[in-house]
């Protein structure tokens, strides 16, 4: 796939290469079982999920419904703590005000996994004017030296198998003399960490992400199990978090019930390795840790989202599990899908944010088959949200003419049965007599969508109206 | 709710379109299996689609104007039963949703998805159906997406063929994960649908069964036609057709003699 | 304030379909901060400690019990055997260390951790039963880095700093009317990756080990 030009616009034709892909398949296919499985047993194990799945949904309703209180009370928390708080409405304005924070003296700048730095476009900002950006994750450092952009909102590099990334280290490495070409796991995870271990105590500025924001506290959370996200911040001078608005809860208890249910949905964990609450720069008397705290918050169409049809999709915490479920999303992968976020709740998010118009594919291409919905721990009705779309689309004359005109058609006759039934027993007639006894169709007339994949079953030569109106007789 | 009938006992059947064109056996199944529980069925011969197509491509309008003449038509039976998953869970979950601005409307669709049942889930819960057929063969069982997630389709069916005598079930890995139709998901995204649809017949061929069953034909038309496309052995029912010991004509997508 | 500060508040006013909150609200919202709600919490019924260490486990963290302050070194000294370690070793100034006596042979530092440390020894502020974890504040007696950069990170805590629940966690936060300190770390387990093909391998950047001697023996 040319991941120079992608974009959600594509959609079609970067499905298609992603098919065509085998390293893909191999390495999804890998993924999937295990992400299924261990969510499973790690919700199984919890009686109590469903009812904190449920107070979950109040308390994040609740914050919607209240988040310019929230955000304004977690703005005061954090200066009190004498941290700073910026704020952008687009991600050239979050961009501009990182560059202002990081200044010109900074080499290099650490990057924990933030999805939000990938909406600004910030390691291409942060690049092209002079500063060395160094991805911390091990997933996102892979695709660092891979030049792509996430494929998965929790596992990055989902879609590179091992022998990839053996390909990838060894191709980089060698500068800092490790020559030999690793493929062991335990081996490979040792390379990036005698590599990144450097990095982390060489670099000006810390850049993270947030799970959630506490408007109690202050406090930025980041959920890791590789300590990367803390190295990120508590080494350089400077740490810097990159949050959307809606990440914000009122209260340390809250995301209490928020945590248990993010790693039991993302990789079945009941917790992760590290969960760490960050509130301002370093005290007076701390011997480590960093001397400034800022965070950017970017709004990015998300402020109109509030109140709308769309609304629920904010509740989403991130976790991945829908994007784990989604038998597209197993069946092509992150990439495709031209943006950010992919699998359901990209789906349903990316539209929002650049418009259906530049994203008309993403909510159509989805079987409705609402495996996500059902482990969504925030209880998102994704395929409603999909379909909201898809009216959307309608409405705004976005479907193409072929599918509207077949629409228009369709209406007209199946509100009128006797024409209905007419032109079903002429179908049925047709359809059986090209098939003959041979019992499917390799092709069929107005029906390649279907017979390019597959048969197409010949009916059995009447319909059960006319069979049914004869026995009656 | 009222009784519609003296004995409460008038059953309509929603054929659906695609038993109508494609599988009319599917519907004589039906009958014969809700007969057999000594209910009285009649098939409104105003019937014609659910409103998905519309539904699902967005076009609500069209959609509601389709409701409304399936709420029409099915106004006067005491229960309305279809043998599929996602005709029903478009009655039952979504016909409401299309008339909130409409009060009597509203009313109606609720009245109507209150009386609206899958096969499986009537035979079980309403007909208490006990089942009397014999079919000497290993099956394998998918379930399709909207009957599972929207209607709870999950233990109905396998209790029903758990009583078929010589039948032998065999679970394939998944059975609960999209085949890939998806309505006009399979046409407008073929390529992506071939790949959902091939993960369903290699697991269905994994699991060394004779025949694949499900309870919503427009998942059958679709691995039927996929496994004939890759000239695969595994016969493809619906279960209606099993449970009512009308496996007397050929599979679906299977040559004729 | 920002123009964009306030466009943005604006909009989401505008989308909520409302003005600022009335005084009212406001006042009910600063409520439900002070006095926070109680989360649902997954019940279990077996002792704290007991519970603390099978959960700790389950995540590839270990543990030993011992039954006063003064076992501390011996089973230290039993984990740096066990994994053939040296006995250079950074620790906080954490109190709970305050007055073990260490044994002279090992080399111990009291500062922060840099790259090249293998061995840390630190205190916490409290271990969580419900997932096993364990609660770091930072602060003078107890840089965060010790949590991080050594290979093996040992932690001594006694067994009346169990708490239940996360919210326990955070109502002793407040009770002891302690500002949230710069970073709370929630350990739960050694560091962790799993981004080569799914396959979990410990270690990734942080601890590759992590290690609690749980005392018995109450404050």
């Amino acid at each position: 796939m040319n991941l120079e030009n992608r974009s959600a616009a594509r959609f079609k034709q970067q499905a298609a290469s992603a098919l065509k892909d085998n390293n893909l398949k191999t390495a999804l296919a890998k993924a999937k079982d295990g992400f299924v499985l261990k969510r499973l047993h790690a919700v199984e194990d919890l009686d109590e999920f469903e009812a904190i799945r449920a107070e979950a949904r109040k308390i994040k309703d609740h914050a919607l419904s209240h988040l310019d209180f929230y955000l304004e009370e977690f703005e005061r928390k954090v200066k009190e703590n004498g941290g700073h708080v910026h704020w952008a409405q687009t991600p050239e304005q979050a961009c501009a005000l990182v560059m202002d924070i990081v200044g010109t003296e900074a080499k290099q700048v650490l990057k924990g996994k933030s999805m939000v730095s990938e909406e600004m476009g910030l390691n291409a900002a942060l690049e092209a004017k002079g500063h060395t950006v160094v991805e911390t994750d091990l997933g996102e450092y892979i695709i660092q030296l891979a030049h792509e952009p996430p494929s998965h909102i929790i596992a990055p590099a989902v879609h590179k198998t091992r022998d990839q990334i053996s390909d990838l280290f060894h191709g980089e490495h060698p500068k800092y003399g490790l020559n030999e070409r690793l493929t062991e796991v335990p081996d490979l995870v040792n390379e990036a960490r005698q590599v990144l271990r450097e990095k982390f105590l060489n670099s000006d500025v810390g850049i993270t992400g947030a799970n959630f924001l506490i408007a109690e506290t202050g406090s930025t959370v980041i959920v890791t199990n590789e300590g990367n996200g803390d190295l990120s911040q508590i080494l350089p001078k400077v740490h810097i978090v990159t949050a959307s608005i809606e990440k914000v809860v009122p209260t340390l208890n809250d995301t209490a019930t928020l945590l248990r249910l993010l790693g039991r949905s993302a990789t079945g964990q009941e917790m992760s390795s590290y969960t760490t609450f960050s509130t301002g720069p370093k005290r007076a008397n701390d011997h480590d840790g960093p001397e400034e705290f800022h965070v950017v918050l970017l709004d990015n169409g998300r402020s109109k989202v509030l109140g709308s049809e769309f609304q629920d999709i904010l509740r989403c915490i991130k976790c991945g599990a829908c994007l784990n479920h989604c038998p597209v999303y197993g069946a092509i992968g992150g990439h495709a899908y031209g943006w950010v976020y992919s699998g359901p709740m990209g789906s349903v998010l990316t539209p929002l944010i650049i418009g259906l118009e530049n994203s008309y594919d993403l909510p159509n291409a989805c079987s409705l088959n609402g495996r996500c919905a059902k482990v969504c721990p925030m209880s998102i009705p994704l395929p409603d949200l999909l379909r909201q779309h898809r009216f959307k689309a309608f409405q705004r004359g976005l479907t193409d003419s072929r599918t509207k005109l077949g629409l228009k058609a369709w209406a007209y006759l199946v509100t009128r049965p006797k024409l209905y039934s007419g032109l079903t027993s002429l179908a049925a007639k047709a359809l059986a007599l090209l098939g003959g006894s041979r019992g499917v169709l390799r092709k069929a007339p107005l029906a390649s969508g279907w017979t390019s994949v597959r048969d197409l079953p010949v009916p059995q030569g009447q319909t059960f109206q006319q069979q049914w109106k004869k026995a009656s007789e | 709710m009222p009784d519609r009938t003296k004995n409460n006992n008038r059953v309509g059947l929603l054929v659906t379109c695609l038993v109508d064109l494609f599988r009319p056996n599917v519907g004589f199944a039906a009958v014969k299996l809700i007969e057999q529980a000594g209910f009285e069925v009649d098939v409104p011969s105003a019937q014609t689609c659910c409103g998905q197509p519309a539904y699902n491509s967005g076009d609500a309008k069209s959609a509601a104007a389709v409701a409304r003449h399936v709420i029409r038509t099915f106004e006067n039976y005491d229960y309305v039963v279809a043998p599929s998953g996602s005709c029903i869970g478009m009655i039952k979950e979504h016909y409401p949703r299309l008339f909130e601005s409409d009060f009597d409307l509203k009313t109606k669709a609720e009245d109507l998805a209150q009386r609206t049942y899958e096969l499986t889930t009537f035979l079980v819960q309403v007909c208490k159906l006990k089942v009397n057929t014999t079919f000497n063969a290993t099956v394998t069982y998918h379930d399709s997406c909207a009957g599972l997630r929207e209607l709870g389709v999950k233990n109905q069916p396998r209790m029903l063929l758990s009583q078929v005598e010589g039948l032998k079930l065999n679970e394939m890995e998944d059975s609960e994960v999209c085949c890939g139709f998806g309505g006009t998901f399979c046409v407008k995204y073929p390529d992506i649908s071939e790949r959902m649809v091939s993960e369903k017949t290699n697991n269905i061929k994994k699991a060394k069964a004779d025949f694949i069953l499900g309870g919503d034909l427009g998942c059958l038309l679709n691995i039927a036609g996929r496994i004939k496309r890759e000239s695969g052995e595994t016969q493809v029912f619906h279960v209606a057709e099993v449970l009512a010991g009308m496996v007397t004509i050929p599979a679906i997508g299977e040559k004729s003699e | 304030m920002s123009e964009t500060r306030r466009q943005i508040i604006d909009n989401i006013r505008a989308s909520l379909g409302r003005g600022p909150l009335p005084d009212g609200v406001v006042t009910q919202l600063r409520a439900r901060i002070s006095e926070p709600e109680q989360g649902i919490r997954p019940r279990f019924d077996q002792d704290l400690a007991e519970r603390f260490g099978e959960k700790l486990q389950s995540v590839a963290g270990t543990l030993t019990r011992v039954a006063t302050l003064n076992d501390v070194p011996s089973a230290i000294q039993q984990y740096l055997d066990q994994h053939q370690l040296s006995k250079n070793i950074v620790m906080s100034t954490h109190a709970v260390l305050d007055g073990i006596e260490w044994p002279e042979d090992w080399e111990i530092e009291q500062r922060p951790a840099r790259g090249e440390d293998t061995i840390s020894v630190t205190g916490a502020y409290a271990g969580v039963a419900e997932t096993g974890t364990v609660a770091i504040l930072s602060g003078t007696e107890s840089p965060s880095t010790l949590n991080f950069l050594p290979d093996d990170h040992i932690v001594v805590i006694r067994m009346d700093q169990i708490v239940s629940h996360f919210e326990d966690l955070w109502w002793l936060l407040q009770k002891q009317d302690l500002d949230m300190p710069r970073t709370v770390n929630l350990i739960t387990g050694p560091s962790r990756t799993a981004d080569v093909e799914q396959t979990i391998q410990l270690g990734a950047h942080g601890p590759r080990r992590f290690h609690v001697v749980l005392v018995e023996q109450r404050e």
